[in-house]
């Protein structure tokens, strides 16, 4: 099953190293990660998504609590959580495409950045089916690049106690 | 103060007295500051790998942490296996490397190397200190980190403009380390529930691992096992917190461990899983590993719980503190020594008989000897309070079933990562520490020719280390293997040729003794004994010698092998299965 997992760690040089070392060495998967600083400029938050079955998870929440920089260790997944992710994706605009890749934008609520003689990018922002969903849409049109953050995600403050956990089907938005 | 300087006063205040290391170029500064010091013994070691088991050894032996000072580049990685050495068997030790000028790093300078890349899989933690203010912190905090929790190697990096730089040294008095808290106290609930569970229990067996050790919970061990009345096992790493001759000490447990221990095991409805962390080579086929065992398990690393194992109880916490209070209710609980005694009898009456029907054995016949015969022997003459070290092989397997420990701290072997060359740097590593026990080196040819140019060291220091070579001319271990799973094709096991030990040892300037014989070991190793000095003991073993009982990798761990199987005896009387030795790698040893 996947899992977002958010590991709030010293600002430190190296301690990204050691995270995703961590994962390389015990044969763990990583599907994204994404580091930044937080509000406190000394600690990043890096989220991670990663797929293993409950002994799996349950090690990479322990090896990750045990690295001497993480401050924290939690699995978004056990609790209700927005994730979001963003993409550019620079598409071939021939002149009769025009009007289709403007419409997809509309659809996906996605906002063209930038646009050149044969290319529109747009930025999408959404969860994940969101983004592959508009990628499906433009691939017919033609994909010259496209770049994606990786998913980042928080917990919802609201749902946190109203909800049983695990309700995925709520959040969906 | 220089940066050279706030490192010396910085160990000092540490309370290190001894470091192993060689120097070099980025480290010259330091070593210029330490031998103007009276209050820092540096012993210089021939290779940097011996630094790293020396302060291993060191550590093992006195549960401080050891202190490695190497240069930048070959230095470090010379230090690497023994920095992965003791990162699987969580020991202590504080390595500080040299590293080029910060405004160098990352230029591919002279004796340049990514110290903190190449080491961060195999240390607890490491960090590269780019300026001086910081140097008191990282040493501060390198201590504790190496010494505190589950022990284990923590590496700080030093360019050569840091230890040139000057700050003002104050030693810092506290940690700054918000992400780590090793002070966990094991939960009160699972305690009594465990506490429950093992009075309830028909068939208890303890398994101790190395975490016993590093806590010092030999004695709560031992009141644990006799309120109880519950037999201990031990791992290779937890031999010796329980003493080896206790009627109820089982012995070591696993793939070399006794038929009666793995047999317990197999049948046991509870196991309390101390400090240890169910090692495959413990385990074998997990899937059939202790099938009717309840799982209680101690230990201060969670990651070491549910790793690969299931545990009904987990108590997250430190050995000794756990088993104090666990032993508090056991004792409050109802039922006297002697009614716990007849409530046991049954479970003891069988694991004795399993031990009764397939003892350890081997058969000494006057013509060649038998390593197993010359470790008995060597436990007869030594102290009861040697500090054995062993290299890895054949030679360690029988040492851990025939030598039975009696304290803790006084097995010093490598376990996880299994390093051939570590037992005799470990060795001297621990007389240094303990300059009036006897320490004994229990080593093969193969183990000691990877690290035997310590033996000047020896000599210099005249640490009076006894190794006991056992030289059966093969990599023993290797070619059991082979004979048991490879048709007996001894591929690159076969030494061919290995060195004159005892003209070795002369030159080196320490005694060298020779047993051939039978009859001649308890004369060489009585003589060796005696002598004030280093001596070297090679004695000529039995190379066909195999090591039972053994449960073959991947197995279950009630199917042991208990003497060679009958295909290999008919080989050995010349039968069919023809053995192909490597051309050019002559024939094993007569």
């Amino acid at each position: 099953m996947e899992h977002i997992i958010s590991v709030l760690v010293e600002n430190k040089f190296g301690v990204l190293a050691r995270v995703a070392g961590l994962f390389s060495a015990r044969g763990y998967n990583i599907e994204s990660l994404s580091v930044a600083p937080t509000l406190d400029p000394s600690t990043s938050m890096i989220t991670s998504v990663t797929d293993g079955d409950d002994r799996i998870i349950e090690q990479i929440m322990k090896q990750l609590n045990k690295v001497v920089e993480v401050l924290e260790v939690v699995d978004l997944t056990e609790t209700h959580f927005l994730d979001r992710e963003t993409a550019l994706i620079k598409v071939h605009t021939k002149p009769a495409h025009r009007d289709e890749a403007i419409r997809i934008a509309a659809i996906f609520r996605a906002n063209i950045v930038d646009s050149s003689a044969t290319t529109y990018t747009i930025e999408i922002t959404g969860d994940t089916e969101k983004v592959e969903a508009m990628i499906n849409m433009l691939k017919p049109l033609g994909i010259k690049e496209l770049i994606r953050t990786g998913r980042i995600a928080i917990s919802r403050e609201t749902t946190r106690t109203a909800f049983p956990r695990r309700e995925p089907a709520l959040l969906k938005n | 103060m220089t940066g050279a300087e706030i490192f010396c006063e910085s160990l000092k205040c540490e309370g290190v007295k001894t470091v192993f290391g060689l120097p070099g170029g980025v480290v010259l500064k330091i070593f210029d500051v330490l031998c103007q010091r009276k209050d820092i013994e540096f012993i210089l070691t021939r290779h940097e790998q011996g630094a790293a088991h020396m302060a291993e050894g060191y550590a093992k032996a006195t549960g401080k942490a050891g202190v490695v000072l190497v240069t930048s580049g070959p230095g470090m990685t010379n230090i690497v296996t023994g920095l992965a050495d003791a990162y699987m068997d969580s020991v202590p030790l504080v390595a500080f490397t040299g590293q080029v000028s910060t405004d160098l790093i990352g230029n591919d300078a002279f004796q340049e190397a990514d110290n903190v890349g190449i080491s961060r899989p195999c240390t607890k933690h490491n960090v590269l200190v780019k300026d001086v203010n910081d140097l008191a912190q990282a040493i501060k905090e390198a201590f504790y980190i190496a010494t505190s929790g589950r022990p284990g190697p923590v590496l700080v990096d030093i360019p050569k403009d840091v230890s040139i730089a000057k700050a003002e040294f104050k030693y810092p008095d506290k940690v700054n380390l918000r992400g780590y808290n090793p002070g966990v106290v094991g939960s009160k609930q699972n305690i009594r529930l465990a506490a429950e569970e093992i009075m309830k229990a028909k068939k208890p067996i303890i398994y101790v691992g190395g975490g016993a050790v590093f806590s010092d919970a030999a004695e709560e061990i031992r009141e644990l096992a006799e309120i109880t009345q519950i037999p201990v096992t031990m791992t290779l790493m937890g031999l010796g917190s329980f003493p080896g001759d206790h009627p109820l000490s089982l012995g070591m447990l696993g793939m070399h461990g006794g038929y009666w221990t793995n047999m317990a095991m197999h049948h046991a409805d509870l196991l309390i899983a101390v400090g240890a962390r169910f090692d495959d080579r413990v385990t074998g086929k997990l899937s059939e590993f202790c099938p009717e065992a309840r799982v209680i398990h101690i230990d201060i690393d969670p990651t070491s719980i549910k790793k690969t194992f299931h545990a009904h109880i987990p108590i997250v916490g430190d050995v000794k503190p756990v088993l104090r209070q666990m032993n508090v209710i056991l004792r409050s609980m109802d039922g006297n020594a002697a009614s716990m005694r007849a409530y046991r009898a049954p479970w003891i009456k069988q694991v004795e008989e399993w031990r009764k029907t397939h003892p350890l054995t081997y058969k000494q016949d006057d013509k060649i000897i038998k390593p197993q015969y010359v470790i008995e022997k060597l436990y007869d003459l030594a102290k009861r309070d040697a500090i054995v070290a062993t290299d890895v092989g054949q030679h360690q397997m029988f040492a851990a079933q025939y030598f039975k420990g009696h304290k803790p701290r006084t097995w010093l072997t490598s376990g996880g990562l299994g390093t051939m060359g570590f037992g005799f740097p470990a060795a001297i590593g621990a007389q240094v520490a303990f300059p009036d026990r006897q320490v004994l080196c229990i080593t093969s040819e193969g183990s000691f020719q990877m690290n035997l140019q310590e033996l000047v060291v020896a000599a210099l220091h005249k640490l009076p280390v006894k190794i006991v070579l056992l030289n059966n001319g093969v990599h023993g271990m290797v070619r059991q293997w082979q004979d048991l799973f490879y048709e007996g094709r001894y591929s690159a096991s076969v030494l061919g040729k290995t060195p004159d030990f005892v003209k070795l040892a002369d030159a080196y300037g320490i005694v060298g003794l020779r047993a051939l014989k039978p009859g001649e070991v308890e004369p060489v190793l009585k003589e060796g004994l005696k002598h004030k000095g280093p001596v070297l003991m090679d004695i000529h073993t039995d190379p066909y010698e195999n090591c039972y009982p053994m449960i073959p990798a991947g197995g279950a761990q009630h199917e042991m092998m208990l003497e060679d199987p009958p295909e290999l005896k008919l080989a050995r009387k010349g039968g069919s299965r023809k053995r192909k030795v490597d051309e050019g790698e002559g024939e094993l040893p007569a």
